[in-house]
């Protein structure tokens, strides 16, 4: 186990390096900040002294060594913009998105368990195909067309919830909603095959024997092992929610960290894109490896088999 | 099972209990898609509930594939005395404008045509680039492991925890929005499932007699994987290729409604919904019947790849 341990950490240490060197050129790719900070009066002198402040004066390969020297020490550098840490100014935002991430989770955890756990009881009737078409319509729109039609009903037409902004439970319903529907699918499918799984093991059978209720049968003792797997996925299903929130975020005016990378393009701020870019890829990084973990854990055949390889 | 970045999987496949061979994470991505079991088309054949989804398939290649011949109109000719025209069934509707005009007097449903063709070049465009990529340096890590292994791979764990919008954000900015940005995207966050899974059904083959035996006649790498192994494995990806299909039309969808993706004044169907964004309240119609078109070829390719998946995965038809 501590061999397996060791070597997902080591892997995850150097994806998460590989991360930081595509950040760190990517944004370097879109142009020269000073063009954008300074306007056409700076002098050739102005701009090497800012370029000397923002640390932009040295070549490409310097400025990497410098960043990530900094990095280890936990410091993301100053924003270019407002000369703020970077970071800060990342976690300010970040509760909004983490807010909208949460609810839409919990929605989409309310919907796509029930969905999943009837479709697999009624496997191959109309009851499941409509569940799969209901689970799956998230799917199949672009999160931004259903939060406009999600705005044009309950906003303009009916006028219930407001269409955009920010700071009572009600702006928070339509946004969660549009992101939320987005991962029931996934849920769903997650939910249906576990517990097509459970429903023909053997307690499931001796409870049914002894005459227990069916739905006591369903939702109790099949669904509480059919919850394993999904809830193993939990954590990734949530890093994407946080990730998809950019979207959303654009189009109902939230103030989350998906509005501020689109500030942040505008002017070339490196050190906030950057924070942002590591900043989901760690949380990603970071889910797997505990998934990966979690499972070699739990199933030792796991982490033998991938010794085995490794020895061969 | 890898959950992307921004946009979840199309379809993340069932979990697999037990799956000795491989590990967790790729035992979920990976799972190979055995060859049709015989009986299988049959199966498919009695679900009458997928007869709906799949004419919708059949209408919307039909659509993109005669769209000149079909739409209305043009697609991009403007005409500022008929602009925002509501659908011809309401009033101040015009009868040769079914689905209305957007604010540039342009014909929706032309505009819809059109971008049926666009919405099926680009996503097969992308898938096609993205399997031959994926599936060549798949097969070269498991065909080769050790370093070239380590090296492929860890670029996959890479490109998958980049955060997908700001790459194509990121990428309009350099180059400008286009249909190579969205290729470039698409590209970057597919290649990786194809490469996992050619790994790993190149993994459990290579130990098999045929190639061994290539082997020892003295085949090359390369003339094994092309020979020898590529046909083996081209069942499932082809399976895999048929559930990005709407992936791929919903994140170009996005990126174009993020201006990151293709621009107007083309009848993509997301710079359509985009288009209509700020006329939510007065013409709703420009902004909605875009983005029915896509929930509806999207949820049939979703709908008619889930029960591929499902016939294909006996465990599933246990009960």
């Amino acid at each position: 186990m501590r061999r397996y341990l060791l070597s997902r950490i080591l892997q995850a240490i150097v994806t998460l390096w590989l991360l930081t060197l595509v950040a760190f050129v990517l944004t370097r790719l879109t142009g020269n900040p000073l063009d954008v900070l300074l306007d056409a009066r700076a002098t050739e002198e102005d701009r090497a002294a800012v370029a000397q402040v923002l640390g932009l004066d040295r070549p490409w390969p310097a400025q990497y060594v410098i960043y990530l020297g900094k990095l280890a020490r936990g410091d993301f550098g100053d924003s270019f913009k407002t000369r703020q840490p970077a970071l800060a100014m990342v976690l300010e935002r970040f509760p909004w998105t983490l807010q909208l991430g949460s609810a839409a989770f919990i929605l989409s955890v309310a919907i796509g368990v029930p969905i999943g756990v009837i479709t697999a009881v009624r496997k191959d009737t109309t009851v499941d195909a409509l569940g799969k078409v209901i689970a799956l319509l998230g799917q199949s729109m672009p999160t931004f067309w259903l939060g406009l039609m999600l705005i044009l009903v309950f906003a303009v037409t009916l006028g219930w919830l407001p269409a955009g902004g920010s700071g009572s439970l009600a702006h928070l319903v339509l946004p969660a909603v549009t992101l939320g529907w987005f991962t029931v699918a996934g849920i769903m499918r997650l939910v249906r095959s576990a517990m097509l799984d459970t429903l023909g093991d053997e307690y499931v059978v001796t409870a049914r024997a002894k005459g227990l209720a069916e739905p006591r049968v369903v939702w109790k003792h099949a669904l509480r092992n059919a919850l394993i797997p999904p809830l193993t996925y939990a954590g990734l299903v949530f890093v994407t929610l946080l990730a998809g929130a950019v979207v959303t975020e654009t189009v109902f005016a939230w103030p989350g960290v998906g509005q501020l990378v689109i500030e942040s393009m505008a002017f070339r701020d490196f050190p906030v894109i950057q924070v942002i870019l590591v900043l989901f890829g760690a949380l990603y990084i970071g889910m797997n490896l505990a998934v990966d973990l979690l499972y070699a854990w739990v199933d030792p055949r796991i982490r033998l088999a991938e010794a085995g390889a490794r020895a061969r | 099972m890898r959950i992307t970045l921004g946009a979840p999987e199309p379809a993340s496949p069932a979990i697999s209990r037990g799956d000795v061979t491989l590990s967790p994470r790729m035992g979920l991505t990976l799972e190979a898609a055995p060859p049709l079991a015989p009986g299988a088309l049959a199966r498919l054949r009695r679900r009458k509930i997928l007869l709906l989804p799949l004419s919708i398939l059949v209408a919307f290649v039909a659509v993109g594939v005669f769209a000149p011949y079909l739409a209305p109109s043009s697609p991009t000719a403007t005409e500022l005395g008929l602009k925002l025209t509501p659908p011809a069934w309401m009033e101040g509707g015009a009868p040769h404008r079914l689905l209305g005009t957007d604010q540039l007097g342009r014909d929706i449903m032309s505009r819809i045509v059109h971008g049926a063709r666009l919405a099926l070049t680009t996503s097969l465009a992308a898938i096609v680039l993205s399997g031959f990529l994926g599936t060549t340096l798949g097969m070269l890590a498991g065909y080769y492991g050790e370093w070239v292994d380590t090296v492929i791979m860890r670029i996959a764990d890479m490109t998958l925890a980049i955060h997908i919008y700001i790459l194509a954000i990121v990428l309009a900015v350099v180059w400008g929005p286009g249909l190579r940005n969205v290729l470039l995207v698409v590209v970057f966050l597919l290649w990786s499932r194809y490469a996992r899974q050619a790994r790993a059904e190149v993994l459990s083959l290579k130990t098999r007699e045929f190639v061994v035996a290539a082997e020892a006649l003295g085949g090359s790498g390369f003339r094994i994987m092309a020979r020898h192994i590529l046909p083996n494995i081209l069942n499932s990806l082809v399976v895999l290729s048929t559930l990005q299909v709407g992936f791929v039309i919903v994140l170009e969808a996005t990126l174009s409604f993020l201006g990151a993706g293709i621009p107007p004044p083309n009848p993509s169907w997301g710079v359509m919904v985009a288009d209509g964004r700020a006329l939510i309240a007065s013409a709703w119609w420009v902004s909605t019947f875009p983005g029915l078109a896509i929930l509806l070829v999207v949820l049939s390719v979703n709908l008619v790849g889930d029960a591929i998946r499902d016939l294909l995965d006996p465990r599933l038809r246990r009960l």
